[in-house]
């Protein structure tokens, strides 16, 4: 399977997901935002970081780069993307996602591991979790509380289109566990065709059982399958 | 021909900046102080002279750029 990273002045997770793709078999190629052609992919990796700064808003600046173009036509063609945490911003400043990310509100910088619940893993990227299965991954963000609009959060009720939301360590959803103030606990998303998946918490840093866990794992396995 | 513009959070979206910096103002004894939202504030110069299109495409930037219409509403102004 053939996967692309895009790199932004600023992304500090790229490599770090190169690595974690190279080590489940894909062939990646990092592509550096002013391309104008993307080589073949199956999937598309926006990663995680501080593209720009964080100046305007988060992702704002990176929304509107040259290789931008070209990622919007491929997802609108079925390609895979997924975007992870300055990726997630990325991709809702793009309108390829729903919705926006705004500061966490208790106005931290937030980094820890958290639990996760898989709601949907009937999706090419989460068909290797269990339904409800509870995952420990870390969130590393100043800008994760997700809000969308009334009708959009129907939609995504409706439609199953939550990936993961925020649980405690038996799986329970409350306030307590929601570390960033995120509307209805969500931790990440997926578009209408659930092509394009937009989360928070970082899966690359969770393939290795010697710095963390392997809990990150079975996102890149499904996309595998 | 130069103009201004000022990005605030819409009405209904929580602006936890603001109420700190509120919070901070009461501490400091301001108690007639009611309400504070934060907002962005930009100058923007146009090689234009006409005015019209000018500011048409002021509200371009706006839209495209500078405000996030989701969560912001933005106010432009000739200075």
């Amino acid at each position: 399977m053939n996967s692309s990273v895009i790199v932004f002045p600023g992304s500090n997770c790229d490599r770090d997901i190169a690595i974690a793709l190279e080590k489940m078999q894909f062939k990646n190629k990092m592509v550096w935002h002013k391309e104008t052609i993307l080589p073949k992919s199956d999937l598309i990796v926006i990663p995680g970081g501080f593209s720009y700064g964080d100046y305007l808003r988060s992702g704002a600046i990176a929304g509107k780069s040259l290789i931008i173009n070209e990622v919007v036509k491929a997802a609108n063609s079925g390609c895979l993307i997924l975007g992870i945490c300055n990726g997630f911003q990325i991709l809702t400043e793009t309108g390829l996602l729903k919705g926006i990310l705004l500061r966490n509100k208790n106005l931290k910088f937030i980094n820890k591991d958290i639990n996760i619940k898989v709601v949907n893993n009937n999706t090419s990227f989460s068909n290797k979790y269990k339904k409800d299965q509870i995952l420990k991954i870390n969130i590393a963000h100043n800008e994760g509380n997700y809000f969308t609009n009334s009708n959009h959060r129907k939609e995504l009720q409706n439609d199953n289109l939550i990936a993961f939301k925020y649980c405690d360590e038996k799986g329970n959803i409350n306030d307590e566990c929601n570390p960033n103030g995120s509307l209805d606990n969500i931790a990440g998303i997926f578009n209408s065709k659930k092509n394009i998946l937009g989360m928070m918490p970082h899966p690359e840093r969770m393939i290795d059982n010697l710095i963390s866990n392997n809990d990150g794992v079975n996102l890149f396995s499904s996309l595998l399958n | 021909m130069k103009f201004s513009v000022t990005v605030t959070l819409k009405k209904d979206v929580l602006d936890p900046q603001g109420k700190v910096v509120q919070n901070t103002l009461q501490n400091l004894g301001m108690n007639n102080l009611k309400n504070i939202r934060q907002g962005k504030y930009f100058e923007i110069e146009m090689n234009s002279t006409e005015q019209k299109e000018a500011e048409k495409k002021v509200d371009d930037m706006c839209k495209k750029l500078l405000a996030n219409m989701i969560i912001e509403d933005y106010k432009v102004k000739k200075i």
